[in-house]
């Protein structure tokens, strides 16, 4: 396998990973809205489902997106596919 | 020149700028305590603002077609980060969002999940590949990676359609905000809100509007903040809100049962006295009240609709390189969250503000006449944004005889919390700069995708740099005029034309982007197929569901894009493999695009 193909995996991989867990806090679980009402986690005390819509899963996209790019910058750097800095 | 400097100092610059900015507010609130009238702050505020974005675009002015284009691909990636932020957050984000959650709640608030989850899919699907591919626009993307006018003209089709729809939606609102705050006729002040718009873009293009777009940020987030914190310290609710406010919500659900939220109807005769536009409270505020399908469908459209839109997308053609268009993702959805976390905090201030008898503020159980006394109830009735009606006739006012229009959640809420009304003036302002740096983002996008994709790459492509720039400013002039004449017809509400906008852009772009980069074997018939399809049956199904039609698997109009990218999808796959595949310039092509290092595919000047 060539050094691009290599690379194009592992990319493809990160990006597999980074949708699973996009999907889980996006949609996933939405489909769970009662139960989280119900459920007696209560993060700062509000509501799961309440808390979850407000800022739980906006925070998580935050940090997801970040953690990504970091991932996503080592992969490049594995295989010397990083920008120089005067390109 | 300023150039190279200016890059270097921008944290310098925007922080004499926002502290000027604070200086201003301040130098207002001890105006107030001299003596100044409400209005003459509120025409202060906006006037004040609005110069300010003018002289920056004055400043941003250039000759040069990728300083127009593309901001010279220098801009750093947290400053971009913001200027997408503002580009993003829209007269719907600030005006309108809190009013929606504090009517709907749950159901509602799915909308900030697909407005932010979506920034996760411009991430890892797109926004880093588009970049090294050196497009100037996205239908720039669409014809070379393709190949052919037939790609490019529909990709230019798919994003008017979207961004026009979006765009009226922004100039209606910088004319409501226009129209309250300088106290003119709202058919005039959309054409004053166009003015600013165009000032702001018209001579420097996305260069002028990048400078301003952060500047418009600072503004709106102050605006929005400052508020939130400060009613919820004078409540006593907490210093931090966003933290703190579980008991207030608890409380707001106490209260909607105390005063029968469900149990006590209005007849349809009483409803049809409220004046047009004006809800009460219906839903319980943190219940879920939707089923999980709702819910769900709405936030893929959304998500979809957002990784779509070219407006945003165009921003991440502005940063350096690769890596920090990748970077500059996460801080633009750090500041669209600083935001929009803060709108169900808002709602709920409001809410209990409103609500709850032992609070000063309150007016629920209060006797009519008494409410009719108070000055705000009497500004925002006139404004036709609050009704109160005796529905029972026994004097005093119930939860469900009040009556309240979306935007008036925020516009409002400083006024009947009590704060001072230098706060009114900083949200009106505020509100102007969310709506302005979209409706600017959006017309650039247009006028650039017609200038650029339409005139220079199939039209005139001998056209010289002076002639393609003055085609591109006498577009963004018509498109801005044609947007503010639809404006002023008033056809549909802001939130309706936003959503509708992400489901139009989701139907044709959504899959042609994504699988340009992820399918090889993806080619032009097929493109073309799905995005004209795409954008047909979306179309058809919005078109239908609006004249009674019954719908099918729970889509509404509010997620046509779910019927429209499935078509796309599917048309898009079935015509590219019964058609040849793409030449292998066009696979080495994408190949290129895959990996950050080396050249742009696009050359810098084209």
């Amino acid at each position: 396998m060539s050094k691009q193909q290599q690379h194009w995996e592992k990319t493809r991989n990160l990006l597999f990973i980074t949708l699973a867990i996009w999907f889980v806090f996006s949609i996933g679980i939405f489909f769970f809205g009662a139960e989280m009402e119900a459920s007696s986690i209560r993060p700062f005390g509000y509501p799961l489902s309440y808390y979850m819509t407000c800022q739980g899963s906006l925070g998580i996209f935050v940090i997801l997106i970040f953690w990504f790019a970091g991932r996503q910058e080592k992969i490049d750097e594995e295989f010397g596919f990083t920008e120089r800095e005067d390109d | 020149m300023i150039k190279g400097k200016f890059i270097d100092n921008l944290p310098k610059v925007y922080g004499i700028y926002t502290g000027g900015f604070l200086v201003f507010i301040i130098l207002m609130a001890i105006a107030e305590q001299a003596g100044m009238t409400a209005k003459m702050i509120g025409i202060f505020f906006v006037a004040f603002t609005v110069a300010i974005y003018a002289i920056i675009g004055y400043l941003s002015r250039t000759i040069q077609v990728d300083a127009y284009y593309v901001a010279g691909r220098q801009v750093p990636t947290v400053f971009n980060g913001m200027a997408t932020a503002a580009d993003w957050m829209s007269g719907a984000s600030f005006v309108a969002m809190a009013g929606g959650i504090y009517f709907k709640g749950y159901g509602y608030m799915a909308l900030l999940v697909g407005w932010t989850g979506g920034y996760v899919l411009v991430a890892s699907l797109l926004a880093p590949y588009l970049r090294k591919f050196g497009c100037y626009t996205v239908p720039d993307f669409i014809g070379t990676r393709y190949g052919g006018n037939v790609a490019r003209l529909s990709a230019v089709l798919v994003l008017t359609v979207a961004s026009f729809t979006y765009v009226t939606a922004q100039i209606n609102a910088t004319g409501t905000i226009a129209s309250v705050a300088l106290d003119i006729p709202f058919g005039i002040a959309v054409y004053v809100g166009l003015a600013s718009i165009l000032l702001c873009s018209m001579l420097g293009g996305m260069r002028a509007v990048t400078w301003t777009q952060v500047a418009q940020y600072i503004v709106l987030i102050i605006a929005y903040l400052l508020p939130v914190f400060w009613i919820s310290n004078k409540m006593g609710a907490g210093v931090f809100p966003h933290l703190m406010l579980a008991d207030e919500v608890a409380r707001i659900g106490e209260l909607e049962s105390q005063f029968g939220l469900g149990t006590v109807k209005n007849s349809a005769a009483d409803l049809a006295t409220v004046p047009k536009g004006l809800a009460g409270i219906t839903k319980a505020h943190a219940e879920v009240n939707t089923t999980p399908w709702k819910f769900i469908s709405l936030a893929v459209c959304m998500m979809a609709g957002t990784a779509s839109l070219p407006h945003v997308m165009m921003r991440y053609f502005t940063t350096p390189s690769v890596k920090a268009a990748r970077r500059s993702v996460g801080w633009s959805l750090f500041f669209i969250f600083l935001l929009y976390c803060s709108a169900p905090m808002l709602a709920t201030l409001s809410k209990l503000s409103l609500m709850d008898p032992t609070l000063p503020t309150g007016i629920i159980g209060k006797s009519i006449a008494e409410v009719q006394a108070i000055d705000w109830y009497q500004n925002w009735n006139q404004a036709n944004l609050m009704f109160i009606s005796d529905f029972n006739g026994n004097g005093t006012l119930e939860l469900n005889e009040f009556f309240m229009g979306g935007k008036a959640v925020v516009l409002a809420t400083p006024e009947i919390a009590g704060l001072p009304y230098v706060i009114s003036g900083l949200v009106a302002a505020g509100g102007m700069a969310a709506a302005m740096s979209t409706a600017d983002g959006l017309v650039l996008a247009i006028a650039n995708a017609l200038s650029h994709d339409l005139y220079y790459k199939i039209i005139d492509p001998k056209a010289e740099t002076a002639k393609r720039l003055i085609v591109a400013r006498v577009l963004l002039v018509i498109i801005g005029f044609a947007g503010a004449t639809i404006a002023a017809l008033e056809i549909q509400g802001i939130l309706g034309s936003v959503i509708w906008a992400f489901d139009f852009a989701m139907s044709g772009l959504f899959f042609p982007l994504v699988l340009g980069v992820w399918w090889k074997r993806a080619n032009a018939q097929g493109a073309v197929a799905g995005m004209l399809l795409g954008l047909a049956s979306g179309t058809a199904y919005l078109v239908w569901v609006r004249t009674g039609g019954a719908g099918f698997w729970g889509v509404t109009q509010l997620t046509f894009g779910i019927v429209g990218s499935l078509v796309s999808l599917i048309s898009m796959i079935v015509v590219s493999l019964i058609t040849k595949a793409p030449d292998s310039a066009t696979q080495k092509m994408v190949d290129e695009v895959r990996v950050p290092s080396g050249k742009t595919v696009l050359g810098k000047q084209h």
